[in-house]
């Protein structure tokens, strides 16, 4: 017998005491969405879509991401302040990144390419983004790897990522909404701040092996 | 049998005699004060932000349990998703197959070094073991599996392996034990949390950048869609996930969830339970391989589903219960008793409330450790309370104890089997045994109490021979000049003397 027919068994013959277990749930999931009671709310208090956007921020950078905001005009001039400011000399941009977002940036341009290796992509100084969607409560960014995010490597091996949202529309309050936007069959990142720790002490640092600094351009009027 | 089931594992001493050699430990106990009082306060706060916790929980516990119930079709349901999506499905019914199946997935790569994000499963199975045994090297990259890999210590806490060791101890072992694995520790290395973790990251880069085989568990693995979900704060989860040509997953068969709707519920209660984050850093969702194209990610993916005693803790009506856990070890934080005694008296990688009705499921009760565990509880009931998929821990123990005590019908690799009563509770049951003799005996009863009455004055202050341990901690009560009952007969309450009493009956 297969491990896999041997270990079904078992499962049935332990339920054998469960009345139902063998019927099975129906085709189309109505019965399981019976069973599991969801009185838990969609999302937590009624906020106006700027009132959104501002709880975004403040909880972005109660992880201790740098938050900014400007308006869609002032993004290439805000970006290239970002890098000077960070010294980068290199900064890779994903293949669909509105290429007039780095149009006022002095650091040199690197393109991914699928051969790129993990070395390659750890001589980068900084990466710029945008985000799939971002999440009000708890201050989330998710990179679903469209073409203006790239693969999920480039946003994790340079130590600087910026990521740029469009708010207010690519801002939801909650995690049940923003699941609800995403596709599960892409490759998705969630990102909650700069990568931190809490195993030394139970206490929380910020910057292991992810981005030590992130910046997070909150853009509006596109 | 129970201890081949968890290779690699040595045999462990019984809960009582590791906790009194842990708790005379005096580092040991600050270092896990210190440790879980800060991440329990904190916890409350990131819970209470949440006005519908309750109803988190709730459906948390009812998703978990709609899938044990129907738990082969969403295992089938998942594994038609993964290889629709590109991935190769296997399935383990034990430590030592997750272990072949794994060493010949390295193998058949042709290399001798993997990456793994921390995993309880490969923990519970020894995995790492098992791979230096075939001349493969596994690096651990998780901060505190580091600490604890390059300590050659064995972990004590779900969440935080290394709660055990505080700054000082860690910035000593980095110092002393990077230089034998890779990248020593930079020079000057102080013990400021920021500097250590800068040391880890530098150490383990070159490893992360070179790596071809990456090895992880997962937290939830969604049926409907194929979809793996690991939740993680450093990144290294990120890297083991993404670099990599070749990603293989262990995973114990109860983390599927039917649907993707199914995360918008742990993905709200597990970072706040685990690290009392509103979320933590960073979640990885993969779905299959990722093409030529894209390359985004490993091109091979391998998914090992686990049993290990997962099926045989199913057929127990009561203690399934366990299976709902998402290990986020707010049991542990919360626990009077893993507070002072620590993970390692445990004897196992799941400590704490949890573990103690884990273990000796998934192991049997077989061992003098696994024994031991549902006993290692005062029955406080903090850990359900904080529990967010609302495991009855406490009513798991009491279930546990009856069985130790008693014996009775289990399951062991999917065949029943019947306990025998243990040995070491002759005399509990013995004592059992004669109070049930005598309650059922009112005449019997009487003149017991009534010579315990006249012999009170030599009465021991603690018990001889079985009954000593018990007295050890405890007064034994004193007995009444008269029995009650004697009293009563003779006073009527205290009425028929006018003692002044009140009458108790209320008549």
């Amino acid at each position: 017998m297969s491990s896999r027919d041997l270990i079904l068994g078992r499962v049935r013959r332990a339920l054998a005491d469960v009345p139902d277990a063998a019927e099975g749930p129906a085709g189309d999931g109505s019965a399981y969405e019976a069973a599991v009671d969801r009185g838990y709310a969609r999302e937590h208090g009624g906020r106006t879509p700027e009132e959104t956007v501002d709880l975004l921020a403040e909880n972005l950078a109660d992880y201790r991401a740098i938050v900014h905001h400007c308006a869609a005009e002032e993004l290439p001039e805000l970006l290239a302040r970002l890098l000077a400011a960070r010294g980068a000399r290199t900064v890779l941009a994903p293949p669909g990144l509105p290429p007039h977002w780095l149009q006022a940036v002095d650091a040199t341009r690197v393109r991914d390419r699928a051969a790129s290796t993990p070395h390659e992509l750890d001589r980068v100084d900084s990466v710029v983004t945008g985000c799939a969607v971002a999440v009000a409560e708890t201050g989330t960014l998710v990179l679903d790897g469209s073409a203006d995010q790239g693969r999920r490597r480039i946003t994790l091996v340079p130590d600087h990522h910026v990521c740029v949202v469009r708010v207010p529309d690519q801002v939801v309050s909650s995690v049940p909404l923003a699941l609800g936007r995403l596709d599960p069959t892409r490759p998705l990142t969630w990102i909650s701040g700069p990568s931190a720790t809490s195993d030394i002490e139970l206490d929380r640092v910020e910057g292991v092996h992810g981005p030590r600094t992130l910046e997070v351009v909150l853009m509006s009027g596109e | 049998m129970s201890g081949g089931a968890f290779v690699g594992m040595p045999a462990f001493p019984p809960f009582p005699r590791a906790a009194h050699e842990a708790v005379r430990n005096t580092t040991l106990r600050a270092n896990l004060r210190h440790a879980t009082h800060t991440i329990r306060d904190k916890r409350a706060r990131a819970v209470a932000e949440l006005d519908d916790w309750a109803e988190l929980r709730e459906a948390g516990k009812r998703i978990k349990d709609e899938t044990l119930r129907h738990l082969d079709r969403y295992l089938e349901q998942l594994e038609e998703s993964v290889v629709r999506a590109g991935g190769t499905v296997h399935w383990a019914a034990d430590a030592a197959e997750a272990n072949r199946i794994v060493t010949e997935l390295v193998r058949a790569t042709g290399e001798t070094e993997v990456v793994k994000v921390k995993s309880m499963a490969t923990q519970e199975i020894g995995l790492n073991e098992a791979l230096e045994a075939e001349g493969i090297h596994a690096y651990e990259t998780d901060l505190a599996e580091l600490i604890v890999q390059l300590g050659k210590d064995r972990p004590s806490h779900i969440l935080v392996p290394a709660i055990h060791r505080n700054r000082g101890e860690i910035r000593d072992i980095f110092r002393e034990e990077m230089g034998a694995w890779g990248r020593p520790a930079p020079d000057g290395l102080t013990d400021t949390p920021a500097e250590l973790a800068d040391a880890a990251r530098l150490h383990l880069r070159e490893k992360f950048l070179r790596a071809k085989v990456g090895v992880s568990g997962a937290n939830f693995m969604v049926a409907e869609t194929g979809t793996l979900v690991v939740v993680e704060s450093e990144g290294n989860g990120r890297m083991c996930l993404t670099l990599p040509e070749t990603l293989i997953s262990v995973v114990g068969i109860e983390k599927v969830v039917p649907t993707w709707r199914d995360l918008e519920v742990f993905l709200q209660t597990l970072p706040r339970s685990s690290t009392a984050e509103r979320m933590n850093p960073y979640t990885s969702m993969w779905t299959g391989t990722s093409d030529a194209q894209t390359a985004d990610g490993p091109r091979a993916f391998h998914l090992v589903l686990l049993d290990n005693g997962r099926t045989d803790t199913l057929a127990d009506e009561v203690g399934r219960q366990a299976l709902r856990c998402i290990r986020c070890s707010a049991c542990l934080n919360v626990c009077p008793v893993y507070e002072r005694a620590g993970g390692h008296a445990y004897g196992s990688v799941y400590p704490g409330p949890i573990g103690a009705i884990l273990s000796p499921q998934l192991r049997g009760t077989g061992s003098e450790i696994d024994a031991s565990l549902p006993y290692a509880s005062s029955l406080c009931g903090a850990c359900y309370e904080v529990c967010p998929v609302a495991i009855d821990i406490p009513e798991v123990l009491v279930h546990l104890r009856e069985r130790v005590v008693q014996g009775g019908e289990v399951t062991r690799r999917g065949v029943k089997v019947t306990l025998k009563p243990a040995r070491g509770h002759a005399a509990e049951r013995a004592a059992m045994r004669a109070a049930g003799f005598v309650f059922a005996r009112p005449g019997a009863l009487r003149l017991g109490q009534r010579l315990a009455s006249r012999t009170r004055r030599f009465h021991p202050r603690t018990l001889p021979g079985p009954g000593r341990a018990w007295s050890a901690a405890r007064d034994l009560p004193k007995v009444p000049a008269e029995p009650f009952r004697d009293w009563w007969e003779r006073t009527r309450g205290g009425a028929a003397q006018g003692s002044g009493r009140q009458e108790v009956s209320g008549k």
